[in-house]
């Protein structure tokens, strides 16, 4: 790679010991400044690249350069080029969020004149200049998170590790958090490389997704392409009584083969040609009473059930269910 | 960066941690002082056995408070770094250019900054409380610098244990293991007054009594050459190695290519 802010996996392996492989060989590029969003199940092996590819942990076989730097040969340098906010926001909660500033400044080796000026400022840019002095054991969950990316930024990295940063978090602390790793790949240039299980935020914020199911990529490319590769777009039919829905479903399997549905739905793949206004019809030819009828043009869950014979949703329902953020 | 400064960084820390926790700072000041009060209290006729080495029972006692403060060092120490374990505060540590010897050094350089603090209110208490010291001045200046080296080999074991285990609870655990240390040691009574040949023979291998017999040296005797000898040497003996395997099992927590 001659861009030297980029990513470049080749074959990257990590075994445990009586373990499956966690990443079975998986090869990725990531440009600089580029958003990478890294997608998959709980379990897929998603923190375990960003553990490599930080130098927490070494692989068990293949190779990878970060920053333009081998991540086990020089990792010193990789490190010194990298922010990360890893799956946990590694915080402590006895420490303010100006003493936590205070203590990576320092760490991270920035001049003493400076170190104040950059935790104010990234305090400012996180919006969290009001609750500086406050113990972080007080903090909500957004406000951890953003905490914790600020903290990954002193350094002025160069390419930016997020481990589902938005887990846990409420839909406008969520929003937040996006706007600012979207500002600093735009307007600084950041390289960022996000996992996450939302496929939301995938479609929102990465320029390239990569899919990951049991330690491989099962497919990579711009969300637009990989939704295009799924193409046609599905319907789904809500019936106003239950009884009829065996009586939709079977006039939608005219239209195409069945995917699945809401609870008490019925849905199925639009075959080529076929489009809504005929869905329609047929309905009202059969007599059967529809609540609501949606069309659903093809998401990154479609990718993902496409590539991986399950679906994504399940996965990130559980994980949205989880208790939200208690408050400040 | 220099080691110095991540390591006064990371004592900052570890003392603002202790200072922001109350049960963190009166426990280790007032227990140790309540219970050589206690001893104090209903001790003194002690002092009348024949041989006993002084006439007032608080210049036998104090070093009590010493002991035990060390072990609420160790407790200190120990949760910290489990903490750090527990919370990936350390896999932060990790991603920085600071030195592995940093955290250990800053983490146990403020642990004894607050048993320091400790061992002069003891001391202070005590002369208010009538505390004779026969070492004079050097003899308290050497009182706190063995007391230190107690605090640091305690807290050195309470790290080696919070790092080993990763568990605040596994230090938590330990600490009546301690605790039954001092109490089958020399604590109340100089080892050679023990009547009970069972509790004399234990708290003669006790390495406890040997720390407890060099503190209490200074004040009782002035300066006991072989008893200062063997509290040093003992307190060393544990720290040296507590202090060795901590860094080997920080290496292991801290792993990163």
């Amino acid at each position: 790679m001659t861009a030297t802010n980029g990513i470049e996996v080749a074959g990257v392996v990590r075994e445990f010991k009586n373990g499956p492989r966690a990443v079975d060989g998986i090869d990725l590029e990531v440009a600089p400044g580029e958003i990478y969003g890294f997608l998959g199940p709980n379990g897929a092996g998603k923190s375990t690249t960003v553990l490599m590819l930080t130098t927490l942990l070494p692989p068990t076989a293949g190779s990878a350069r970060v920053a333009g730097h081998d991540i086990v040969r020089d990792g010193a340098a990789v490190r010194a080029l990298i922010g990360a906010a890893l799956q946990e926001a590694a915080l402590d909660p006895l420490l303010t969020g100006r003493d936590h500033m205070r203590l990576q400044t320092t760490l991270q080796g920035l001049p003493k004149g400076r170190r104040r000026a950059r935790g104010d400022e990234l305090l400012e840019r996180l919006g969290l200049a009001d609750a500086a002095d406050r113990k972080v054991g007080g903090y909500s969950g957004g406000m951890k998170r953003r905490l914790d990316v600020a903290l990954a930024l002193v350094h002025y990295p160069r390419v930016l590790f997020l481990d589902e940063p938005t887990t846990g978090l409420d839909p406008s602390s969520r929003s937040d958090l996006w706007n600012e790793v979207a500002r600093l790949a735009r307007d600084e240039g950041v390289t960022v490389f996000l996992t996450t299980q939302y496929l939301e935020e995938a479609d929102v914020l990465a320029d390239r997704v990569g899919i990951i199911d049991h330690g491989r990529i099962v497919a990579e490319g711009t969300p637009e392409r990989l939704k295009a590769e799924i193409g046609r777009p599905s319907v789904e039919a809500i019936p106003a009584e239950r009884s009829e829905r065996d009586a939709i479903a079977a006039v939608l399997a005219r239209f195409g083969a069945p995917v699945a549905a809401s609870p008490g739905a019925a849905a199925v793949r639009l075959e080529n040609g076929e489009d809504l206004v005929a869905v329609v019809r047929a309905l009202d030819a059969e007599r059967v009473r529809v609540a609501d009828l949606q069309l659903h043009q093809p998401s990154l869950d479609d990718v993902f059930l496409a590539k991986t014979g399950r679906k994504l949703e399940a996965d990130e329902e559980a994980a949205a269910s989880e208790p939200a953020e208690a408050a400040a | 960066m220099s080691l110095a400064e991540q390591g006064a960084e990371m004592a900052r820390r570890s003392i603002l941690q202790t200072l922001r926790q109350p049960a963190m700072v009166i426990p280790p000041i007032a227990f140790p002082l309540v219970l050589m009060a206690v001893n104090v209290g209903g001790l003194q006729s002690a002092t009348r056995l024949p041989g006993f080495p002084t006439d007032n029972y608080l210049n036998f006692a104090i070093a009590f408070p010493f002991i035990q403060g060390a072990l609420f060092a160790s407790i200190n120490a120990g949760s910290s770094l489990a903490r750090d374990v527990e919370t990936g505060f350390m896999r932060r540590l990790a991603l920085t250019p600071m030195q592995r010897a940093a955290l250990l050094m800053g983490n146990l350089a403020g642990v004894m900054t607050v048993a320091l603090c400790s061992s002069v209110i003891y001391l202070v208490v005590g002369f208010a409380a009538g505390l004779r010291f026969e070492a004079g001045v050097g003899g308290v200046l050497v009182l706190l610098a063995l007391g230190l080296l107690i605090a640091l080999a305690f807290a050195s074991l309470g790290a080696l244990i919070g790092l080993r285990t990763g568990s605040g609870e596994a230090v938590q655990g330990v600490f009546p293991v301690f605790f039954v240390l001092v109490f089958l040691s020399s604590n109340a009574l100089p080892r050679e007054l023990i009547e009970q040949d069972w509790f004399r023979a234990i708290a003669t291998v006790n390495p406890v009594s040997y720390l407890f017999e060099g503190l209490r040296s200074l004040v009782i005797f002035g300066w006991d050459g072989e008893a200062l000898a063997l509290g040093f040497g003992v307190a060393l003996a544990i720290a040296l190695p507590a202090v060795l395997g901590a860094s080997a099992a920080l290496n292991t927590r801290l792993v990163r290519t």
